[in-house]
């Protein structure tokens, strides 16, 4: 395999994993707080139709994503309202949600469009379009690392960046700020925040939000910058599996971008090698690949590899003592 | 003091979830411009109004009864199975082997056999789940998520690869051969002087659900199993300090709950299409989720609310030929009642029981002052 062929892949490889990384994320905030969300992918569904909708009416993609992250939030807060508000169950409401997003999404673009379920193309400012980094002329020509640096890390849209500089973010606003620890105490021991004099509920309510903000720029980067338009189902799973991917990582946002990273990678390579067989492995069926992020991570359910522990409160509604 | 009578929590809740579902529906249906009540009529019509529409409605309750049965089983024992629509892919798979590659003399005893097949393949592909969760304390949900995919990728696999007969375009088994083909509605229905239209899908298999219905009823208040299943489902904690083995309960509730979605496949794959298609399932796993909760987890109540489904999806394929209205309308109406009768019990539940609280106060203060 010659250089090129590896930068082609590593540069595929950013591209897919920054929907996952967006997600996993989101599902990090969410889950540290202690309330499970298995509606990632409903909500980057909702988040694709409503940007790629918006942004194809106004021609403005900045109001596409706008558009998306308040339709991922719309749907945030009808999680936030069954699971916190009403203590209800998160999974159910979770389930609720991906039906949701699914049927809604084909029914209003059917109205709105008329196009069988899916948005028109989108083009020119109605996209977001690559981003050419500084001094890629002068670096370009060095060998190894002009061509790694002109098409591994230049050219990628905004979102892959922001997606990149989210996780040292969340990282921070987690693990090294007043925030970050209450909304972490939160999800492993509510009553003691309680006692503390901190609301649960307003603090699970600004992680299931934030969840809802980087959702939707998930969902906004699927329609508006890997694919031009919104088309029926497009987010094929996803979310469950950034859902894996959080899982991967123990909860922690820069292994979750590690496995993201991986599972972004399983996803590119699949691609690439479609019908061919793969350099020193052989042929291997395309569906074995997609399988695979889901049976590594079952394998590591089992404890083969190192133990995945989740917060200790998530998925329990918080009762306060009178 | 008990906050609301018995019928209060079994009848009207229910009824005031789904009734807060129409409504939203409803107004779905009022902003993309259609009538919500012209759309009603032909969902009535179109799916209780002639035999041929029973016979897809009942077709559809059939598979929503075993994936419902499924979801409920599981409840009892407080685990959320996910994961009826894989195990009902692995149905199907079991099905087809069973029907494809052994020569059944009747379609009795095929029925038996696949019945059997589609039970064991389903429980095979709840099993790890179970056991992961049971042993290792991995949630049940996730894991069952996982082998959703791991199992429409493996049935996919093996379609396009291997059962796929030389020559085929279309990723599907072969047709399976004439001693295998169920009766149907028609058939059974025609032997006793009933006219019942030829050309729906419904078939012995209803018959076969309606048993597995009684066969959980009998399960689940009638044997010390079930009695088990539902101490545990209540308290974790009573039931290991009253003897009952956690691991045991965990496994076997999830394994009839795989069996009971797998069973889904004489339906779908034996019943209706006669062959193993990609996809034979078309979400009925996830249907089973908004039936056993829509049904409080009762077999009656699941049999109902199946055939709520049935109307629903019969009446829905019937709202996208003949107005605006996609076919996807009735995955929203589904997530509404998913949504009502699951998530949001309690925006429901809350205000009833202060209302049921007020009354009885109301009563008291009058009978104390006479």
């Amino acid at each position: 395999m010659d250089l090129m062929t590896f930068l082609q892949l590593g540069d595929s490889t950013f591209r897919l994993s920054t929907p996952l990384l967006l997600a996993c994320l989101a599902g990090l905030f969410s889950e540290r707080a202690g309330i499970f969300d298995i509606g990632l992918e409903g909500k980057m569904l909702a988040a694709a139709f409503f940007s790629g909708a918006i942004a194809f009416v106004s021609g403005s993609v900045w109001l596409g994503l706008l558009a998306g992250i308040g339709a991922s939030l719309a749907l945030s807060l009808v999680h936030g309202l069954a699971s916190i508000t009403f203590r209800g169950n998160q999974l159910i409401s979770g389930v609720a949600i991906n039906f949701l997003a699914a049927g809604l999404t084909v029914v209003v673009a059917q109205d709105w469009f008329g196009q069988g379920g899916r948005t028109p193309q989108l083009a020119g400012a109605a996209r977001f379009q690559n981003i050419t980094l500084p001094f890629t002329e002068q670096i370009g020509h060095v060998p190894f690392l002009g061509p790694v640096y002109v098409e591994l890390i230049s050219g990628h849209t905004f979102i892959v960046y922001l997606a990149a500089l989210c996780v040292p973010a969340a990282w921070w606003l987690l693990f090294r700020t007043r925030f970050g620890l209450r909304l972490r105490a939160v999800g492993e021991n509510p009553a003691a925040v309680d006692t503390a004099g901190i609301s649960v509920v307003r603090l699970r309510f600004v992680a299931v939000g934030i969840c809802g903000v980087l959702c939707g720029i998930a969902g906004a980067y699927l329609a508006t910058a890997l694919q031009a338009g919104f088309i029926k189902d497009m987010t094929a799973g996803r979310g469950f599996i950034a859902l894996a991917a959080l899982i991967f990582a123990k909860w922690k946002p820069v292994p979750a971008m590690l496995a993201c990273l991986l599972f972004g990678f399983l996803e590119a390579a699949s691609i690439r090698f479609q019908g061919q067989p793969w350099p020193g492995i052989g042929r291997v069926p395309v569906q074995f690949m997609q399988a695979l992020p889901y049976v590594l991570t079952v394998i590591l359910l089992a404890g083969f590899i190192g133990r995945a522990v989740a917060p200790k409160a998530s998925g329990l509604p918080y009762t306060k003592e009178r | 003091m008990q906050k609301m009578p018995a019928w209060a929590d079994v009848v009207l809740i229910p009824l005031i979830s789904l009734l807060l579902a129409a409504i939203l529906s409803g107004l779905v249906i009022l902003a993309i411009g259609e009538n919500p009540w012209e759309a009603l009529k032909l969902m009535i019509s179109g799916s209780v109004g002639s035999s041929y529409a029973w016979g897809y409605t009942l077709y559809y309750a059939t598979n929503f009864i075993f994936t419902g049965l499924a979801v409920a089983i599981a409840f009892h024992s407080r685990m959320f199975n996910i994961g009826g629509e894989g195990q009902a892919m692995l149905g199907g798979l079991g099905v087809a082997y069973v029907c494809l590659f052994i020569p059944w003399p009747h379609w009795s005893l095929a029925l038996i056999g696949a019945t059997a097949a589609s039970a064991l393949f389903g429980a095979a592909w709840a099993a790890l789940p179970a056991y992961l969760q049971a042993r290792r304390g991995s949630h049940i949900v996730i894991t069952t998520i996982m082998f959703n995919f791991i199992a429409a990728a493996f049935l996919n696999y093996l379609l396009v690869n291997v059962l796929k007969p030389m020559g085929a375009m279309d990723p599907a088994t072969a047709k399976f051969p004439a001693p295998t083909h169920l009766p149907s509605l028609h058939d059974i229905l025609g032997a006793f002087g009933i006219p019942f239209s030829k050309a729906a899908p419904a078939n012995v298999a209803l018959l076969v659900a309606i048993l597995a219905c009684v066969g959980v009823w009998l399960l689940v208040w009638r044997t010390r199993l079930g009695y088990e299943i539902r101490a545990f489902g209540h308290s974790e904690s009573a039931a290991k300090y009253a003897g009952i083995s956690p691991t045991r309960i965990i496994m076997l509730s999830m394994l009839i709950s795989g069996g009971l979605a797998g069973m889904m496949a004489i339906n779908n794959v034996m019943g209706e299409a006669e062959r193993l298609v990609l996809n034979s399932t078309e979400g009925a796993g996830f249907i089973g989720i908004a039936v056993a909760l829509m049904g409080r987890s009762h077999p009656l109540g699941v049999f109902l609310a199946a055939i709520l489904f049935g109307i629903l999806y019969q009446g829905g394929a019937e709202l996208a030929l003949w107005t605006n209205i996609p076919r996807e309308m009735i995955v929203v109406i589904q997530a509404l009642v998913i949504l009502f009768t699951g998530a949001l019990d309690n925006m429901v539940r809350m205000p009833l029981e202060k209302l049921f609280l007020a009354i009885r106060r109301g009563q008291s203060a009058t009978t104390a002052g006479e």
